[in-house]
């Protein structure tokens, strides 16, 4: 039987996941993809301690995650526009302005 | 049944999340990230959250992803991410450690105290009325709060991504902007 454990065993796995994506990568979009893996592990954690205690506080979080997560979204591709307008690249390593 | 279900969701959902991370193609990512999320909201479904799992796919795929893939039109992405990485090996020794701090940190409470529903799910309503019953007594400023940073974030969508603002936030190197709006015109 599939209890609480598994899905927060696979909430921490797929966590993981998107932070070694969040470390291993350099291009700023791969960051954003990253990012949203570790805020879908959160949000799969909280369904399921809501599913667990039959308590509705844990889906009200999920839906506010997901809140903050489209509006991140849109103001963070209108700043990566931005950027690449001024850079003609996403790489994280191009924007080092400080020498040392 | 559910068992089966959970298993397929999950290793399907590492696999495709794994892709995200390590694929060197954006548009790979980008597909694998959109998959793993419709499985993800399967799993809500399994759960018994409908109306998240139905959120999920609204918002998740069909909104965060199209931009995604609006956006990427401003971005040429036709070629490989060349990225200049350092040892994967401390990478991964490095993110697997601070997700076991992580869990280790979140946990203590939960093993300290026995925690019990704060608010309990309406006797006798689907997941949909349960969620609205919640949402718009106890979690009503917040829901508002959420309202008007939704709308905080369309404006400082459209303003960034408007026609002028790379001429006024760059000073020193125009020649790319330049022929990005001469290709838009």
């Amino acid at each position: 039987m599939i209890g609480l454990s598994h899905y927060l065993i696979l909430s921490g796995v797929l966590f993981s996941v998107g932070l070694v994506g969040v470390l291993r990568r350099k291009n700023l979009l791969m960051l954003f993809f990253a990012t949203e893996i570790m805020l879908n592990a959160v949000n799969i954690a909280f369904a399921a301690i809501s599913s667990h205690y039959h308590d509705m506080a844990g889906q009200m979080f999920a839906f506010f995650v997901i809140a903050v997560a489209a509006s991140e979204v849109a103001v963070g591709l209108g700043l990566l526009v931005v950027l690449y307008k001024k850079y003609g690249t996403l790489d994280l390593d191009a924007y080092t302005v400080m020498r040392g | 049944m559910i068992t089966i279900a959970f298993y397929f969701f999950a290793v399907l959902i590492t696999l495709l999340f794994l892709v995200t991370v390590m694929s060197k193609n954006v548009l790979y990512a980008m597909t694998s990230l959109a998959a793993g999320m419709v499985l993800i909201s399967g799993l809500f479904f399994i759960l018994g959250a409908d109306f998240l799992g139905a959120v999920q796919l609204i918002v998740y795929v069909g909104a965060v992803m199209a931009l995604y893939s609006f956006a990427m039109m401003f971005f040429d992405m036709s070629k490989d991410v060349k990225e200049k990485n350092g040892s994967a090996a401390t990478v991964f020794v490095l993110g697997g450690a601070i997700a076991l701090m992580l869990v280790l940190v979140f946990s203590a409470p939960i093993i300290g105290q026995g925690a019990s529903a704060l608010y309990p799910g309406a006797v006798g309503a689907t997941n949909p009325q349960a969620v609205g019953l919640v949402l718009f007594t106890k979690y009503l400023v917040p829901f508002e709060v959420a309202a008007v940073m939704l709308l905080v974030a369309m404006i400082a969508g459209i303003v960034l991504a408007g026609k002028k603002m790379d001429l006024s936030l760059s000073t020193t190197e125009e020649e790319p902007a330049d022929e990005i709006q001469g290709g838009e015109k």
